[in-house]
């Protein structure tokens, strides 16, 4: 998921307010920024949030990857408007952060030394054109099982932001699938990516929905404060279950040789990831995290001089107006 | 030179123009300043390369030859561009970036004002459409150079920089041929040079709100919208642009 | 002095005769440029037809025209739209 391994705070408030806190969200009541809140509540939502909306920033650098080099107008159209949807999804996140009290420029500092994390998916290179294809189709499709249950969390603008980002992400996926269908359907070479960009992303893809669940030790405050829905397994599960039948539509192989449909259950049996190489990543040991930052650290570095040249020159001009007056 | 082929240049030299200056700025998209303006630039983007569709599907239509607009951005090589230089220089800094994207709007705005009206319905319409989007670039990147011009001691230093720069580019604009002769006489389009009084007008007013200087020389690079001769920084864009088109001849995407 | 932009509050009326409604937040150096931000942000599938922007912290809570080429032109952007896609029914939802 975007927000992985999140540790929940524990809380030492009084507990009668705790206990109406808690009533009000078993009511399935909206949590809204001015009403009282646990300290444990409110932090481990900033690093939820905050973790989330750096993900959707970050995530932009792999797809980005590719805009210059999309095959057709219309396929760079697509991908580019894409990747401008994931800013926006960091944009609005970061706006549900600070209702919370954290500037977007304290939370953007805190991407960039290192203080917060990001989704491990988004430390994979994109290495050819079907990965674009399988990143929508498999990396969306991770997050959309997320994000959809999301909408209904606890904390009111984390919701409204996960509802206006829902709305956008169905293209998302969509566009991924039609993509790399045309490939799994085109020339040989194609098809060969296809397959290639399914082995790279398929393990790490399943990586996003965090440990599994005997080793995620903080779920349940999270889920009892309604701002984790489900839990890590029950969620992969999901998508292991909708999204095999989408590769045997596409001809492509899940490079699992032990996946198969259980029938007692009514699921498929898989193999989990690799969690040493999961742990390696989120410890800043992907293929990408150093270029990711940097990449990030860059923009922001880069970008200073005109984020104050702009506030410059509106204090002028505002200071202009008051002297006319 | 033909009517027909002084047609098909013209719209050569909107839809390069438009399919160039699209790869630039979306070469931003996840590297800008601030969020907000990485959504924009990635809009402005998006709408060049809409632009671009309509610009080369109706010359690949003129030219008859059951091309595709797609045939026509990814498959020619860079002698048969037909973009202005000022398109295809690298994007350097932000302030460089908004700078050529104001130069160049500026022009763009005039121009589709003129084509609005022009005899061939093809390209009123399309002009009609992009003059809007058009109108929204202009407003916006001319705000950003008068904010950047006159904000701090560094962005100030850092637009008259790339003023400096871009400034002996913005001339090609205005250059006319005999191709362009005869779209005047069709009254396809207008005469290029006649844009300049009006654009002379817009940029310096802007300008000098951004407390910039205009450079004194009128000297102008060209060759682009000819396709005489290209920067060498054309062949670099096309290389990375034409990239899976050339290594797998025939695949669709 | 700190230099953080801003945080504006932005409502959208997204048909005539609708009232604005908040549809989120975003940052900028001043109101101008707030309204333009939000076209770009808030705007982009042809959701609004007036904007007004609010600076955040002008704003009082109890406890808990330029529409021509400012909206338009996205509607021609059909690929945002999933249904643009074509997913065979065998894949089920999407
Ligand atoms: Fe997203
Ligand atoms: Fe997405």
């Amino acid at each position: 998921m975007y927000a992985q391994m999140i540790k929940s705070e524990a809380t030492q408030d009084d507990p009668e307010k705790l206990a109406a806190f808690q009533a009000r969200i078993d009511a399935g009541e909206k949590i809204e920024p001015k009403d009282w809140m646990p300290e444990g509540y409110r932090k481990t939502l900033i690093r939820q949030i905050g973790q989330h909306a750096h993900s959707e920033i970050v995530g932009q650098l792999p797809e980005g990857n590719w805009i210059t080099r999309a095959p057709t107008l219309e396929r760079k159209a697509i991908l580019l408007a894409k990747v401008q949807d994931e800013a926006g999804h960091g944009l609005y996140l970061y706006c549900a952060a600070e209702t919370l009290g954290v500037s977007r420029d304290e939370i953007t500092e805190m991407l960039l030394d290192g203080r917060m994390k990001y989704s491990s998916i988004f430390n994979y290179p994109t290495l050819n054109w079907a990965d674009i294809g399988a990143v929508g189709w498999l990396v969306d499709g991770a997050a959309i099982m997320n994000q959809v249950p999301l909408q209904r969390t606890s904390f009111g603008p984390y919701s409204r932001a996960m509802i206006r980002i829902c709305k956008e992400e169905s293209f998302h996926q969509r566009q991924g699938y039609d993509a790399i269908r045309k490939m799994a359907e085109g020339t040989p070479e194609q098809k060969k990516m296809a397959q290639d960009a399914l082995n790279r992303l398929w393990y790490p893809s399943l990586m996003m929905f965090g440990p599994s669940d005997k080793d995620s030790v903080h779920s349940a405050q999270s889920m009892a404060w309604k701002i984790k829905m489900n839990t890590n397994d029950e969620l992969r599960q999901k998508f292991v279950d909708q999204t095999v039948p989408q590769a045997e539509y596409l001809g492509l192989t899940v490079p699992d040789p032990d996946l198969k449909w259980n029938e007692e259950r009514g699921h498929y049996d898989y193999t989990d990831p690799d969690w040493s190489e999961f742990f390696d990543v989120i410890k800043g040991n992907g293929p990408c995290n150093v270029d990711r930052l940097a990449a990030r650290n860059k923009a922001w570095d880069d970008g200073k001089w005109v984020r104050d040249g702009l506030l410059a020159h509106a204090r002028k001009k505002a200071a202009r107006k008051h002297a006319a007056e | 030179m033909t009517r027909e082929d002084a047609f098909t240049q013209f719209l050569l030299q909107m839809g390069d123009n438009t399919l160039i200056l699209g790869h630039r700025v979306s070469e931003w998209c996840g590297h800008a300043p601030v969020l907000e303006e990485d959504i924009a630039l990635a809009n402005t983007a998006l709408d060049l390369i809409g632009q671009t569709q309509m610009w080369l599907g109706l010359a690949a239509e003129v030219q008859g030859d059951g091309k595709s607009a797609d045939d026509l951005a990814f498959l020619r090589d860079a002698w048969d561009f037909r973009n202005v230089l000022l398109v295809e220089v690298p994007n350097e800094d932000f302030g460089r970036t908004l700078m050529r994207q104001f130069l160049f709007d500026a022009w763009h705005s005039i121009q589709l004002g003129r084509l609005m009206k022009s005899s061939d319905e093809r390209v009123a319409a399309i002009a009609e459409k992009a003059s809007k989007e058009v109108a929204y670039h202009l407003e916006r990147s001319a705000d950003t150079v008068v904010g950047l011009g006159d904000g701090t001691e560094e962005s100030h230093r850092r637009m008259q920089e790339a003023l400096d720069y871009l400034w002996p580019y913005a001339g090609e604009m205005f250059q006319s041929d005999e191709a362009d002769a005869e779209m005047v006489k069709a009254g396809i389009a207008p005469d290029p040079a006649s844009l300049r009084e009006e654009y002379d007008t817009l940029v310096s007013r802007v300008l000098t709100e951004a407390t910039l200087t205009i450079p004194e020389s009128r000297f102008a690079h060209k060759g682009g919208r000819t396709g005489a001769m290209h920067t060498e920084h054309l062949g670099h864009l096309l290389t990375q642009m034409q990239w899976l088109q050339r290594a797998y001849p025939g695949a669709k995407w | 002095m700190k230099n953080e932009w801003p945080l504006w509050e932005i409502f959208i009326r997204g048909q005539h005769g609708m009232s604005h409604r908040h549809v989120g937040s975003l940052h900028a150096p001043d109101a101008e440029m707030a309204i333009k931000n939000a076209r770009d942000v808030y705007t982009r599938r042809n959701e609004g037809v007036s904007i007004w922007v609010v600076e955040a912290n002008h704003i009082a809570a109890s406890s808990p025209s330029d529409k021509g080429p400012l909206y338009e032109p996205s509607e021609s952007k059909v690929y945002r739209h999933p249904t643009f896609f074509d997913i065979p029914d065998e894949v089920g939802a999407m």
